[in-house]
């Protein structure tokens, strides 16, 4: 057993850690002031490859592999969560598309994707379905040479700017996915005021008797196989991008304990505050070390992956909380203010709990799944 | 095929305790199979037999019973079922 990132994977992590600490993190907070991301910053993310980075290379990508997806997707979460959860959504896109897309729609979409010409967007909850998501109420309805969607969307990342939605709705009763572009009957409504993640550019879509060609997958399949493979994909974001805020949350907390002094030395030296940057320090690393198991099985297209990918989520997004938690705690009063990045790490890392299944979803999963293995 | 339903067989039983799976057997109908079982299965004939899950092969009767997916196998590396 080997537990070390690759040269290339290295060379990686270096590349994108670089990238954000001077485009990236510096900014964010502003970001996450204005509500938005500048398409300038798309824009670099495209340049380099790294939206939709995991897609093959016969389908236009760069084929990262899962370990370094991690790493990417920990290096940009360390910086700026909203930034991360374009990555996210646009990845799990692509890979709805890659993993049950037919041969037309991956040579039609996936290499556009590859290069950031579109954005995509995962447009899953409704009004009155969040976990629950056999229970959308959005339909579909077969027409002659496609489809016609109506139904309201809610919570849908980059819903304002994404060009190219994966959309679920009912058929005939039966959930099912689509590939849906901005056309007529199609709006997207901003939503403001989020806890956290604030720049992810949420909206609401509404769709009136909207037409697609694309049906992704088979009638019935939408939510156990389109929706599976693209929420693993997106767990798996969401995980890593959770160890980039908490590995960002104790950078912070180190450079502040050494820095600020409290009963006549550095708060470093209290030992109530070295436990809780002790526990920072474990559980960073045994969040990173279980995405990276998820990572490896995900490479290895075992069956297990799912689970794992799971576990991973569960343990890093609610590690993320509680070390951003003692972060802001730490920090004291300036730790409840703006203008000292762990107060929105402290938001964002809740948002972490709830996207891509919520803890209590992971909770109930896992526990069936290791009663299976028995 | 014999060795293909063995293996499918052993993969599913882990599934159904108790419950001796028989080749014919509606797994669906059993009242197991959940979203995540359903990936797994994808994941499991793939790794285990070396084919490729494509989407027109999503039709649950593909996946109804260890003859189904044995089946299924077969077609897709040409072997006879």
């Amino acid at each position: 057993m080997k537990i070390e990132l690759t040269p290339e994977q290295r060379a990686l992590r270096s590349e994108v850690r670089d990238f954000v600490a001077r485009k990236i993190a510096p900014h964010a907070g502003q970001w996450d002031h204005e509500e938005a991301i500048p398409r300038e910053i798309v824009e670099r993310l495209k340049e380099r490859g790294w939206l939709g980075s995991m897609v093959p290379a016969e389908n236009g990508g760069k084929g990262l592999d899962m370990i370094a997806y991690g790493v990417l997707t920990e290096e940009i979460g360390r910086g700026c969560s909203s930034t991360r959860s374009l990555l996210t959504v646009h990845d799990m896109v692509c890979q709805g598309i890659l993993r049950w897309g037919s041969r037309s729609q991956k040579e039609s979409w996936l290499p556009r994707l590859a290069r950031g010409e579109i954005l995509g967007a995962f447009a899953l909850s409704e009004p009155e379905a969040g976990s629950d998501a056999n229970g959308i109420r959005t339909t579909a309805t077969a027409v002659d040479g496609g489809f016609v969607l109506d139904g309201t969307k809610k919570w849908i990342t980059f819903g304002q700017i994404a060009d190219l939605f994966l959309l679920f709705a009912q058929l005939d009763g039966k959930p099912t996915a689509f590939l849906v572009e901005r056309g007529p009957g199609f709006s997207a409504v901003p939503i403001r005021g989020m806890l956290g993640t604030r720049a992810s550019m949420l909206a609401e879509l509404k769709l009136e008797g909207v037409r697609t060609e694309n049906m992704v997958g088979r009638p019935g399949f939408g939510i156990s196989h389109v929706v599976g493979a693209a929420l693993e994909q997106g767990r798996y974001s969401v995980a890593c991008g959770a160890v980039g805020i908490a590995q960002a949350c104790l950078d912070a907390c180190l450079a502040y304990t050494r820095e600020r002094r409290q009963f006549g030395q550095p708060l470093f030296e209290h030992q109530l505050v070295r436990a809780l940057l002790s526990d920072m320090i474990t559980n960073v690393r045994a969040a990173r070390l279980l995405c990276m198991r998820a990572g490896y099985l995900r490479d290895a297209g075992d069956p297990g992956s799912s689970a794992e990918t799971m576990v991973a989520k569960y343990f890093a997004s609610t590690a993320a909380a509680r070390i951003a938690a003692d972060a802001v705690q730490i920090h004291g009063g300036n730790g409840c203010h703006e203008d000292f990045a762990v107060s929105r790490f402290f938001r964002d890392a809740k948002v972490m709990e709830i996207i891509e299944g919520s803890t209590q979803i992971q909770q109930s999963a896992i526990a069936r799944f290791e009663l299976e293995e028995l | 095929m014999d060795q293909i339903q063995d293996k499918i067989k052993e993969f599913l039983s882990r599934f159904f305790k108790n419950h001796d799976l028989q080749p014919d057997e509606d797994i669906f109908a059993l009242g197991f199979v959940n979203s995540l079982l359903a990936m797994q299965l994808v994941a499991f004939v793939e790794k285990e037999f070396g084919i490729r899950v494509d989407d027109e092969d999503l039709d649950l009767d593909n996946f109804r019973s260890i003859r189904a997916i044995s089946n299924l196998v077969a077609r897709k590396t040409g072997t006879t079922a």
